[in-house]
Formats: structure tokens, sequence, C-alpha cells
């Protein structure tokens, strides 16, 4: 009796493993990974694209204008992400696993810029070319090249927008940042203050908090702030969703008169909130164009073993409808043709 | 319980007997799905069953497989441990900044210390309070986590080479390459598997898991049992902080935020049951790779992740319902 039971509930277990592997199986082929194994110029060349989560839309976008790149070229992408901002173990897992499989590139938007050296290092000692998108590695040089936003310059486009708008009024700047420590966070923040035109710590910011670029988050952050700093009339905010967050707070403190929105992303959603006047302005960055320019630099090394070098900057654009005088900038109509997501 | 029903039988029964123990053997079903996804997976993907890629698998798994070997502990004594992967990663942040101040040996040291702390925190809530663990562990979890980012001030610190990243160096045997980190898990299980099985420590695990109050009739300090596996427990998170520093020599306050969840996923796939009392550490070996293995495979495979997690969620969901089932049939 019992061991019937036994070898019973051990042939369920072994079923049912199987058919869960079976499932997932099924479930690829009909899904994510439909790349075009059918050979072109690049000979059927694999090059893996690692993103830092596979769930937000700036990343699923850089994910497609990859793929897209990738069947134009012939090659196969496999695209994989880590589980959660700071998931360095995922990513290392990723770059060892695509090492495995035998790829002639690798593209990452590193989670920590410098967490996950030792793992690109030894891809790179394994032949193959290691390429930074939209995130720098510090150092820069730890990878073959890096397509990327100058995330200082946009930084810096934001700020002077939002001065420059402010007029002669006293700023009373609030900062609403992304996740503390991240390279790219750190580039807006240092840039928008550069352009701006103050320092660090100076008295003009009344308020300063960390939303991990979550617009739950931003909205609980501005709430408590605007208790804390009623006067305020320049907002600095990491992305685009915290900006919708703390319009939330702002409308519902009755102060959208009082408050200049700056903020930074390009996304469509961001781009129709500028339109709408949620957002004053913002930075749009250009993803696709990383993933492409990527995906042709690993088939380029693959045909004639030129490696790509140096930081590439892919641009960055003020999207607004309230152009100021001596900032190049393009209207919402403009945005709503270009943007992400 | 087995000698008894063989005492007195004749070499056919005896046999019959030996296989039926076989098939009792709850590690059975494990393994069969760690064979079953091994062979799957080296026939879908060309490039699974190579030394390089399974040497990989090990390596991936290595600080969950540590962490988990304290998951089961405390899960044997019919508890959860949801700070568990919180207290690794503050063991790193602690290593990487008192390594700067004093050196790799203090270093280690102050890691052990304070992760061994956290679990007295955790047992003495657990044992004096008489606070559900669950409660226990949540509560220290959160604050954990935020007292690490505190410590670390947002930033992540690189950890020099030498001692604190022993565990990532690679050797050979023959042509298949490996780490220390990987014998350090193996040896970790090892030393636990003994005591849990051979000493009177062991036993007195399980009978508190089973049943607190038919073990404190027994005689057994139960409370003293459990406050040493928290302990313990502790002590086996350090040395996951030291193998994480191996496999990625940066401490980084935001890493591993799914450790708390991956090492019960290690435990209940390898069949030690969430009610305490049953269950064994080389089923959480076995349970840890089988995740190495689906997760290596299905990406070998060119599956998507978010796939990946579905099939895990599946397989979490199996094991329990086996457990049951036989738990429901052997009442």
């Amino acid at each position: 009796m019992f061991t019937r039971t036994k070898k019973r509930s051990l042939t369920v277990g072994a079923v049912l493993l199987a058919s869960a592997v079976a499932f997932t199986l099924a479930g690829c082929s009909g899904g994510s990974s439909s790349g075009s194994s059918t050979g072109g110029s690049a000979d059927g060349v694999k090059i893996g694209l690692i993103t830092k989560t596979d769930s937000n839309p700036y990343f699923v976008k850089l994910r497609e204008a990859a793929q897209a790149q990738a069947t134009k070229d012939g090659a196969t992408l496999i695209a994989l992400a880590g589980a959660f901002d700071g998931d360095n173990e995922g990513q290392v897992a990723a770059i060892e696993n695509l090492v495995s499989q035998g790829v002639k590139g690798i593209l990452i938007t590193p989670n920590s810029s410098s967490g996950i050296l030792t793992a690109i290092k030894s891809a790179r000692d394994n032949g193959v070319v290691v390429i930074a998108l939209d995130t720098a590695t510090d150092p820069e040089d730890a990878v073959d090249a890096t397509y990327a936003t100058d995330n200082k310059a946009a930084g810096v486009t934001q700020g002077k927008w939002v001065k420059a708008t402010l007029g002669s009024t006293a700023p009373a700047l609030v900062m609403l940042d992304g996740t503390p420590g991240g390279t790219v966070d750190t580039f807006r923040h240092d840039g928008f203050l550069e352009g701006f035109g103050i320092a660090e710590g100076s008295s003009e910011i009344v308020g300063q908090e960390n939303t991990n670029g979550d617009q739950t988050k931003a909205q609980t952050a501005m709430e408590n702030l605007l208790q804390r700093a009623p006067g305020v009339n320049a907002l600095y905010t990491i992305n685009e969703p915290a900006a919708a967050g703390a319009y939330e707070a702002i409308k519902a403190a009755g102060k959208t008169a009082q408050v200049t929105i700056g903020s930074i992303d390009g996304s469509c959603t961001g781009v129709a909130n500028v339109k709408s006047g949620i957002i004053g302005a913002t930075v749009m960055q250009f993803p696709a164009k990383m993933a492409e320019q990527g995906v042709d630099a690993v088939v380029k090394y693959a045909s004639d073993g030129t490696k790509p070098s140096g930081f590439n900057d892919t641009g960055s654009q003020l999207i607004t409808d309230k152009p100021v005088s001596g900032l190049d900038s393009k209207d919402t109509t403009w945005g709503a043709d270009n943007c992400w997501g | 319980m087995s000698s008894a029903t063989t005492a007195g039988l004749g070499g056919r029964d005896l046999t019959r007997a030996r296989v039926s123990r076989i098939l009792r053997e709850p590690l059975l079903g494990p393994l069969a799905a760690l064979v079953v996804a091994i062979i799957v997976f080296s026939i879908v993907s060309q490039t699974f069953l190579n030394p390089y890629n399974l040497s990989l698998i090990l390596q991936q798994s290595v600080v969950v497989g540590i962490l988990a070997v304290g998951q089961t502990l405390i899960i044997l004594t019919s508890g959860i441990d949801l700070s568990i992967g919180s207290v690794a990663v503050l063991g790193t942040i602690v290593m990487a900044q008192a390594a700067g101040a004093g050196g790799p040996i203090l270093a280690l040291g102050a890691t052990f210390a304070v992760c061994v702390v956290l679990g007295a925190v955790n047992g003495g809530l657990v044992t004096v309070l008489r606070l559900p663990p669950f409660i226990v562990t949540l509560g220290t979890f959160t604050a954990i986590q935020a007292a690490t980012r505190l410590l670390a001030g947002s930033q992540t610190y690189q950890v020099p080479d030498g001692v604190l990243t022993l565990l990532g160096t690679s050797f050979r045997i023959g042509t298949f390459a490996t780490t220390y980190g990987v014998v350090a898990m193996l040896l970790v299980y090892l030393v636990v598997w003994y005591a849990l099985s051979q000493t009177a420590w062991g036993k007195h695990v399980y009978a508190v898991g089973g049943n607190i109050t038919a073990s404190k009739l027994s005689g057994i300090k139960s409370n003293r049992t459990l406050f040493s596996v928290y302990l313990a427990t502790g002590v086996i998170a350090a040395v996951a902080a030291w193998a994480a520093l191996g496999r990625i020599p940066n401490a980084d306050p935001n890493a591993y935020q799914t450790a708390n969840l991956d090492t019960i996923t290690a435990v209940v796939i390898g069949g030690t049951s969430l009610f305490g009392g049953r269950g064994s550490v080389i089923g959480t070996l076995i349970g840890t790779l089988i995740v190495g293995v689906l997760r290596n495979g299905l990406t070998q495979a060119g599956v998507d992740s978010l796939y990946q997690n579905i099939a895990t969620g599946i397989l979490v969901i199996v094991a329990v319902a086996v457990d049951q089932f036989a738990r429901r049939r052997s009442a």
C-alpha cells in the first residue's frame, strides 16, 4: 500500500516536472524568442542582450529594436534580464550562460556599474565582444564600447529649461531622485544642478527623496515634501513616472500653477504628459538607436573582426511646448513621432 | 521504523522490504525530477551537457544553495526564515567595510559576528517571546534591509582580491573547472547533513519540528534546540556572504532581493515539509540543483525568463502537493 503510493507520487512528480519543462519550451517557441534562425549575411551570428529587468517599457523597446535589427542583419538575438534593479547575480549568470551558448557579442545594460566586471572580463577573455548599452561601466573601458545617452548632458538640458522657465523667481527646488548610488541617477542629478546653476547642498534645494523611479513612491514622497516645503516652485524628477506621481500630489495640494516640473526619458506616456501640461518638459533618450548600433557593431565584429570602442553618445532631445530662448527643443508632435514604449 | 517491518522476514520478503524502503525514501521524487530535467535539456540543447556549462550551474547555485541549508534547518523546526538573504547581504557590506579598516581576517570575523548576532535576535524573539517565526523574520528582514542601506550609504563597495574573494577562485579537477565556493557549499551540506542525521542534536531538531509538546515531554530542551538552529543559520548566512563576494567582488546593498524566497523554493522542491519535522539537507541540495538546472537549461534552450518563473512556480506547487499527498496517505 505504502509502496504503491510512493511509487505513484514519484511518477507524478517526474511526469509533472517533464510537463512543466515541455510547457515552458512550447510557450517559448510560440512567444518571445521568435528569433531569426534563418541564416543571412551574418550566418546566424548569436548576439546576447541583457537588460536590467524585463518589465520596464524602456528595456522592452531596447529589446524590440535589437530584435528587429538582428533580424535585418540575419543574426540571432538571445534576450535575458536581471530579475530586479540591482540583480547583479542574475546578470552575471546571464553573461555566463550566453558565453556557454557561444555568442559572438553581448549587449548589456549593467545594473551595477562595477558589480559585474569580473564576469564581463571573463567573457571578453573568451573572445566575446561586450558592449554597454544605456549605462556605462566604471571604469568605462571594462567593456569594448558604450552606446548610451550622455545623461549628464541630458540633465544639464533639463536643469537649464527649468531655470529659464522660472525666470527671475527665487528658486525653491525639490529633487525626486531614482535609486541611490545608480550611475545614471547620479549623472542626471549632477547635470540638472549644473544646468540649473546651483551647487549640491545649496539652500535653494528645499527637499530631496529617492523614488526608485516609481510613480507610487514618487507620489508619496511629494505629498510628504509638500508638507515640509509648501513654497516649492521647481521640481527635478529622475524619470517620467516619478513626474506623473509628483504631479498627482501637487494637484491634490492645488499647486499646479506654482510648480515647474522637468523630467527626462522620452517615453510615449511621458510625451503625452508634456502635451497635456502635466510635465513642463522632458528630455528624450533614444534606446532604439543604442540597440541598433550595438547589434550592428557585433555583426561587424563577427564578419571582419573590427571591435567597436569608446563612448558613443546616442543623443538626447528636449521636448516641450513651452520653448525657451537659447535652448534647442522640439514640440510634442515631434515627440509623439519619436518616443519609445 | 523500517527495521521493525523487516524483522523476521524471509529472503524474498526482505528484498521486497528493501525495495519498499528505497521507494519510501523522500529524496527519490526530487532526484527523479533532477535526472528527468538533465535528460530533457541534454536532448533539447547542444550546449547544456558540456563540463563548462555543468560547472556554471554549480557556481550559479552556490549562494542560494548555502543559504538554503540554513532555511532547511529553520523549516525542519516548522519555522520559516524570511530574513536569511538580507542577513547575508548585510554580511557582505560589513565584510567590505571592515576589510578596508582592518584587513581580511578582521573582516571575516566581523561578518560572522554580525550574522550570528542577527541569528540570535531571530532565535531569541522566537524562543523567549514565543513569537511566530514568520512574523519575527518579516520584521527583522525589513529592518535589516534598511540598516544595510544605511550602513552602505547606498553605495557599492569593491572588495580587494585575496582572502575575501577566495571562494570565487577557480581550480581544475581534470578538465572540470570549478570554484572553491562550490567546495564550500558541498562542505556546508556535508557538515549539516552529519549534524542532522548522526548526532543527538539532529534528532532533537526533528523532534522539536515534528511536535514541540511531545519533544518537551520527552525531556528535550526544545527552546535551547530552537535557539541553536537560529544561531547555526546565522553562521551559514555568513558563509554565504563570503561566497557571494567570491562570485561578485562588490558588496551591493540592493543585491539578492529574492534570495529569501529562492531558499524556500529550493527547500520545498527538495521535499522538506513546510510543516516541520520531515526532510533533509540532501533534498535541499537536489532542490537547489533542480532550480539551477531549470534556469540554465531553459536559458540555453532560449526560453524567456518569465516562462522560467512559471516553470519554477509550477514545480513548487507540485512539490508541496506531493508532500501533502504522501502525508495524508501515511497518516
